[in-house]
């Protein structure tokens, strides 16, 4: 039963932080588009390498705090000035002041959850399965070794070529990864 | 660039990480705590310890089955230790969101090495401090009505009082705090789930991990998350002693009624905070042999942190004696003389020679640098930052009508609850360095300087091969 499995893409090993960027930036300059550099902490400089945009986070802990801020607000007035009116101490039953640490918690609080999580959708997280975890050496990618991949999808993708492309570039066992 | 390695000495400040470590020996020798069999020592401690816990667990089901009446409450003080405890517990944990966010936003590079550590007990510390107004509430069953919850009385919380404001800070802290550290071991545990060599290892680590693999696209949107998470901890540390020090400074009792109180109760809690660092650091990193990763310089800096903390904290007290009698309000400076000469003046006198004293030793270079020191003079600080809550809890003694005044003492239940909160507290910690990395594994390699792409040793290396520079 055994079944054919399609191709996912190339992997080549780097030796070091530097090696790996000098490697990224000649890739981005080859022009591939869907290729990616894996390392176990993040390399200063490997963000305009590989031509990323700005990250999407932000955007998302704004919508957080906006939100958390618009829900105690409106939580603290509701609740005491028209579901439970109750006079303490002649005060009005809502003013903005007393509103404030509650308001502020809250947006803080939503902001975070924002943030966490915003950032693990955007990475597509959890994924307990990558074709890469078929590598022998990537386990390595967490502790000290550091990868580039190139995947079949890339219009420009050719095993031969971006195999020798990578080999030029001093990736070392570079090798075919099934899907 | 290579002025760097060829400067005199002294100029630029030794390397973080000391002992010639490269990558693969930092993962190491942070794992292999985690990954060797825990030694008798490790069972013994947690023995003690979850004993401890034991005697918090029996001592909280008395009080649910008898009442608020088992403790040393009485009238006029109707706050008792739980308020006291409660404050220092969320003071402790300060310390480790100072490390984690503020000193991480002013680029403290130095921080990493003691970041997982201290934002631990953050968690643990704040943990311990909800336990107090938990089970103050007398009946525990009832305990939801402090949150905005929809029920059949169709009642909700007043929102003006800062008790509840307390509720809602101290929770989002608690929240915030484990997410912050959760979001920092995302990469660690997928460390120590591609090292597991048995399933269950592989399993446990690889769940949590979410399926981290160090891609470069997802380090982008996790380091831009971490540096905004730590944007919201430092406002929210803040605020959540602010408004820890509300619960006192809103009333009406002199001695509490000051503006003097938020800030004052930050620095007091920084300076509690980092002494807890420093009596939890000193021994694990000799226990484990981290002393690699937490150097002197890190003991050094934190200690400096004490002294100025200290010092402000011994100026707060200063200024309130001022403004007590500048303020002519008789009622203010009867509190103050009070506190002083009054039946607690010996708490008063604990906690000045604690706070104020004990960490101007830290002027010299040589008490500063040195662990047994360090170790000594930070758990002062902690019986110092204790009194000091104690101290301003115990106003209530001396009521506006001297018919009412009294004294108060502790029964053996506040007492048990107490010590008992420390079981909770390190047990937790134990079993944190049982079975996960007390120290930040890669931002330790991101901060070494072969995690520099441009790094000298690789720079050289290619201008030999390409003849470029």
């Amino acid at each position: 039963m055994a079944e054919m499995r399609k191709n996912w893409g190339l992997v080549a090993e780097f030796d070091n932080p530097g090696a790996l960027l000098e490697a990224a930036h000649k890739v981005q300059e080859a022009g591939y588009r869907k290729w990616e550099t894996w390392s176990p902490f993040p390399i200063h400089g490997m963000d305009d390498a590989q031509g990323l945009g700005g990250s999407k986070v932000p955007w998302i802990t704004l919508g957080g705090g906006l939100t958390g801020f618009t829900i105690g607000l409106t939580l603290q007035w509701w609740s005491g000035a028209v579901a439970y009116p109750l006079v303490i101490g002649g005060k009005p039953l809502f003013s903005w002041e007393f509103a404030v640490p509650v308001t502020f918690e809250l947006s803080i609080l939503l902001a975070a959850f924002g943030t966490v999580f915003g950032m693990f959708i955007l990475n597509k997280l959890p994924r307990p399965y990558h074709p890469l975890d078929k590598h022998p050496e990537f386990r390595g990618v967490t502790d000290d070794k550091f990868f580039l991949s190139i995947e079949v999808s890339d219009p420009k993708f050719d095993v031969h070529r971006s195999k020798a492309f990578l080999e030029e570039l001093g990736g070392r066992g570079v090798t075919l990864v099934e899907e | 660039m290579s002025a760097h390695t060829k400067s005199p000495d002294g100029v630029f400040p030794p390397p973080l990480v000391q002992g010639g470590h490269d990558f693969h020996s930092v993962t190491d020798t942070i794992c292999k705590i985690v990954e060797e069999p825990p030694t008798a020592g490790w069972f013994a401690a947690l023995a003690v310890a979850s004993s401890v816990l034991a005697m918090l667990g029996g001592a909280i089901a008395w009080l649910i089955w008898e009442g608020t009446g088992i403790w040393g409450l009485n009238n006029p003080v109707g706050w008792g230790w739980a308020i006291v405890n409660f404050v220092f517990w969320v003071g402790i944990g300060h310390a480790g969101t100072l490390i984690s966010a503020i000193l991480f936003l002013f680029r403290q590079r130095w921080r990493t090495a003691i970041n997982r550590f201290a934002e631990a007990m953050t968690i643990f510390a704040v943990i311990c401090a909800l336990v107090f107004p938990g089970i103050h509430v007398g009946r525990i069953w009832a305990a939801y009505w402090m949150g905005p919850l929809p029920n059949q009385m169709a009642m909700w919380p007043n929102f003006r009082s800062p008790l509840l404001w307390d509720v809602f800070a101290v929770s989002t802290y608690f929240t915030v705090s484990l997410l912050f550290w959760y979001v920092g071991l995302v990469p660690d545990l997928a460390t120590l789930r591609d090292r597991a060599k048995g399933k269950i290892r592989y399993y446990a680590y690889g769940v949590f991990a979410l399926g981290w693999r160090g891609a470069n696209r997802h380090w982008q949107n996790y380091e831009r998350a971490y540096m905004l998470l730590a944007g919201l901890a430092t406002p929210l540390v803040l605020s959540v002693h602010t408004i820890v020090s509300f619960d006192f400074a809103v009333s009406v009792i002199p001695g509490w009624h000051t503006t003097i109180f938020p800030p004052y109760f930050v620095a007091g809690a920084i300076f509690s905070g980092f002494a807890m660092v420093q009596t939890l650091a000193v021994p694990s990193r000799k226990i484990f042999g981290l002393e690699d990763f937490i150097t002197i310089r890190h003991i050094e800096n934190m200690n400096k942190v004490i002294l100025v903390t200290g010092t402000m904290v011994g100026y707060a007290y200063a200024m309130e004696f001022f403004i007590a009698w500048y303020s002519a309000a008789p009622y203010e400076s009867f509190a103050f003389i009070n506190r002083m000469f009054g039946p607690f003046g010996w708490a008063y006198f604990i906690m000045v020679s604690c706070n104020v004293i004990t960490p101007q030793l830290f002027w010299s270079k040589k008490i500063r640098t040195s662990t047994t020191w360090t170790f000594i003079l930070s758990i002062f600080v902690n019986i110092g930052m204790w009194f000091e809550r104690f101290v301003i809890t115990m106003s209530l003694h001396r009521d506006f009508v001297p018919s009412s005044w009294d004294y108060y003492s502790p029964t053996v239940f506040d007492i048990l609850t107490f010590i008992g909160s420390f079981g909770l507290f390190f047990t937790l910690f134990l079993l944190f360095l049982k079975f996960l990395p007390a120290v930040a594994i890669s931002e330790i390699k991101g901060v070494m300087p072969e995690a520099d792409p441009h790094w000298d040793g690789y720079h050289d290396a290619h201008a030999e091969e390409a003849g470029h520079g």
